[in-house]
């Protein structure tokens, strides 16, 4: 490890009493050697980051004049866009700024599906990130409640009665999260505690995830090992810079539309304050619960033994499973693609099927969003079929019967040569396991 | 260890250190079931919210054919003055080929009176047809627009995801045209 080197007195003294600077240094300092082949898919991960800290900035700003009471938390958000100095901005940041997050993780999460960054030495780091995901999930539920709007209160409604699923427990389960007998006062009191919360949690696992990046470093395009220091660059000013280029790039496009299309992704509904008499004639998860929503509602029928009417799991039971389970499988995804090469480029069936999954949860996204009937349904449940069949049944079978193309001997070879493709006669020799 | 153990206990490799540390051990995970409960239980309802639990209703203004709703424990409650037609509906149908069988007569108190959650036992919207020109659904009872669950005029489940037919709160006739919920 290259050692942490100054020559001020007041960083000398600290450093020796709290060894602060060389931690920064090794984190993403010139300390930190990375691949020098990371693509510009290998922005998403800080760009994450900070949209995290911009989130929690905003929020805890809007958490000063927000009131978290049936009475009055929709008439203190319309204040906050009316009255509050700058408070539209803070509100438009922080509700473009959920939907922003979510497409930088899902291309984040996208791009370590192609490139193998889950696997081995990297299996924690991927199931820390799954963690996050499913921390983000709940904290963007709750924060969609806060405004009390028609969206929101179904919303709550819904997905809380998503518990009532379990089998003898279920009913009491949603009475505790509720507070009360239906989505009510408690309901959005406890809501906005836990949204509050969870950021900080999240800020928590990801330094967790963080540190297990750190421990064997980021994968890369390739997806080989570096081999010593003439495959790697330092973090800093490489990596920084090309991370402040990518900041740049993104706030354009967050800003484009935080200032002129800061509602396109909401629902028109949730300006209209909460009734828990009423339903909304079509209720909508926001766009990044789409495909999860479309799994729920794609198991329509009981799951039993068959020509006994005998009925294991109910299909409102079969929904809330598969719902979760479409995040559980990615837990587990390490140990479902056992193919010791990681980088999808060196593997053309795996990048076929990669196309394939993508495709499929589009399609899932597009089936949410229709109601549950006639053609949509059926899609949904292909799509359904077919996210299952990809994880357990098609990444299993790639690990056996794909040859993959040879592998570069170093990240430095394919650009030395000139091209993308490995030298000829490179041996096709399997992942070394370090 | 020898110090501490009788020959026996030194035979079944068990000491008075492990009976220490089990029972410690146990204790422990007592207590830390006593200290977490009242955090979860903070958590339900409260008795105060449990009191404001009965809801009276007085019927005579509801005409025949007429359904309203009323607000009992924060949930909505249909109220169906059921017509001639719809009750004979109700009572027709062959029980046992229900996806939740339950006859008519175990539904309600009065065949008139149909008085039922008005909370779908799917995901929990409000299932339509209180008002007039809403869509009651294939069995002309109620019909849940968030996942298509029909009701018929029993508030039983007859298609949809919906598992179970529309519940029945707890109620009892205080006069003829009275009925206290709860």
């Amino acid at each position: 490890m290259s050692g942490f080197q100054t020559n001020n007195t007041v960083i000398k003294w600290i450093e020796h009493r709290l060894p602060i600077f060389s931690f920064l240094d090794h984190s993403v300092g010139s300390g930190y050697p990375s691949p020098k082949n990371l693509s510009y898919f290998w922005n998403f991960g800080s760009l994450a980051g900070i949209t995290l800290v911009i989130m929690i900035v905003t929020g805890v700003l809007m958490a000063m004049q927000y009131t978290a009471h049936v009475d009055h938390a929709f008439e203190s958000v319309e204040r906050i866009m009316r009255d509050v100095n700058y408070g539209w901005l803070l509100r438009y940041v922080h509700m473009n700024g959920a939907h922003f997050f979510f497409i930088v993780v899902y291309i984040h999460i996208f791009r370590g599906l192609y490139y193998g960054s889950y696997k081995a030495p990297r299996e924690l780091l991927w199931m820390l990130g799954v963690v996050i995901l499913l921390l983000m999930m709940a904290t963007a539920f709750m924060g969609y409640v806060l405004p009390w709007g028609q969206m929101s209160f179904w919303g709550a409604k819904v997905i809380t009665n998503l518990f009532s699923a379990i089998p003898f427990f279920g009913d009491g389960i949603v009475v505790w999260l509720w507070g009360g007998f239906s989505v009510d006062n408690p309901t959005l009191n406890r809501f906005f505690a836990l949204h509050y919360l969870l950021p900080f949690v999240i800020v928590g696992v990801v330094i967790l995830h963080i540190w297990a990046l750190h421990r064997f470093g980021s994968n890369n395009p390739i997806g080989i090992d570096t081999k010593g220091p003439q495959d790697t660059i330092p973090f800093h000013p490489y990596y920084t810079v090309k991370d402040a280029f990518g900041l740049g790039a993104f706030l354009v496009v967050f800003s484009a539309v935080v200032f002129y299309l800061p509602n396109y992704m909401g629902h028109a509904d949730n300006y209209i304050p909460a009734n828990p008499l009423s339903t909304p004639a079509h209720i909508v998860p926001e766009w990044y619960f789409l495909p999860f929503y479309a799994i729920l509602r794609a198991i329509t029928f009981d799951i039993g033994i068959p020509f006994t009417g005998v009925v294991i799991i109910e299909a409102k039971l079969g929904g809330v499973i598969a719902m979760f389970g479409a995040i559980a499988v990615l837990f587990v995804l390490p140990w479902l693609d056992r193919s010791p090469v990681r980088s999808g480029r060196f593997r053309p069936i795996f990048r076929l099927f990669f196309v394939l999954l993508a495709i499929d949860v589009v399609l899932l996204g597009f089936a949410g969003a229709k109601p549950a009937e006639g053609l949509w349904l059926l899609i949904a449940q292909v799509s359904t079929a077919y996210y299952f069949l990809h994880f357990l049944v098609v990444l299993p079978l790639l690990s056996v019967f794909e040859t993959p193309k040879p592998l570069p001997t170093s990240i430095s070879e394919p650009v030395l040569k000139g091209g993308g493709g490995a030298m000829a006669g490179a041996p096709a020799k399997p992942m070394e396991k370090a | 260890m020898a110090d501490t153990a009788t020959p026996a206990q030194v035979e079944t490799g068990e000491t008075r250190r492990d009976f220490l540390y089990l029972a410690a051990g146990a204790m422990g995970a007592v207590g830390a079931g006593a200290v977490a409960w009242p955090l979860i239980d903070s958590m339900n309802p409260s008795a105060e919210v449990l009191a404001l639990s009965s809801t009276e209703v007085d019927l005579s203004p509801i005409a025949e054919g007429q359904r309203i709703t009323v607000t009992w424990r924060g949930s909505p409650v249909f109220i169906d003055h059921r017509t001639a037609d719809q009750i004979t509906q109700a009572e027709d149908v062959a029980v046992a080929t229900l996806p939740d069988p339950e006859s008519d007569a175990d539904r309600v108190q009065r065949s008139e009176w149909l008085v039922v959650i008005g909370v779908c036992t799917h995901l929990g919207c409000v299932p339509l047809g209180q008002k007039t020109g809403q869509n009651r659904g294939e069995f002309g009872g109620w019909f849940c627009p968030c996942h298509g669950s029909h009701y018929d005029t029993s508030g039983r489940i007859r298609r949809g995801p919906a598992p179970t037919n529309l519940p029945v709160p707890p109620y009892e006739f205080t006069g003829d045209t009275t009925i206290v919920i709860g």
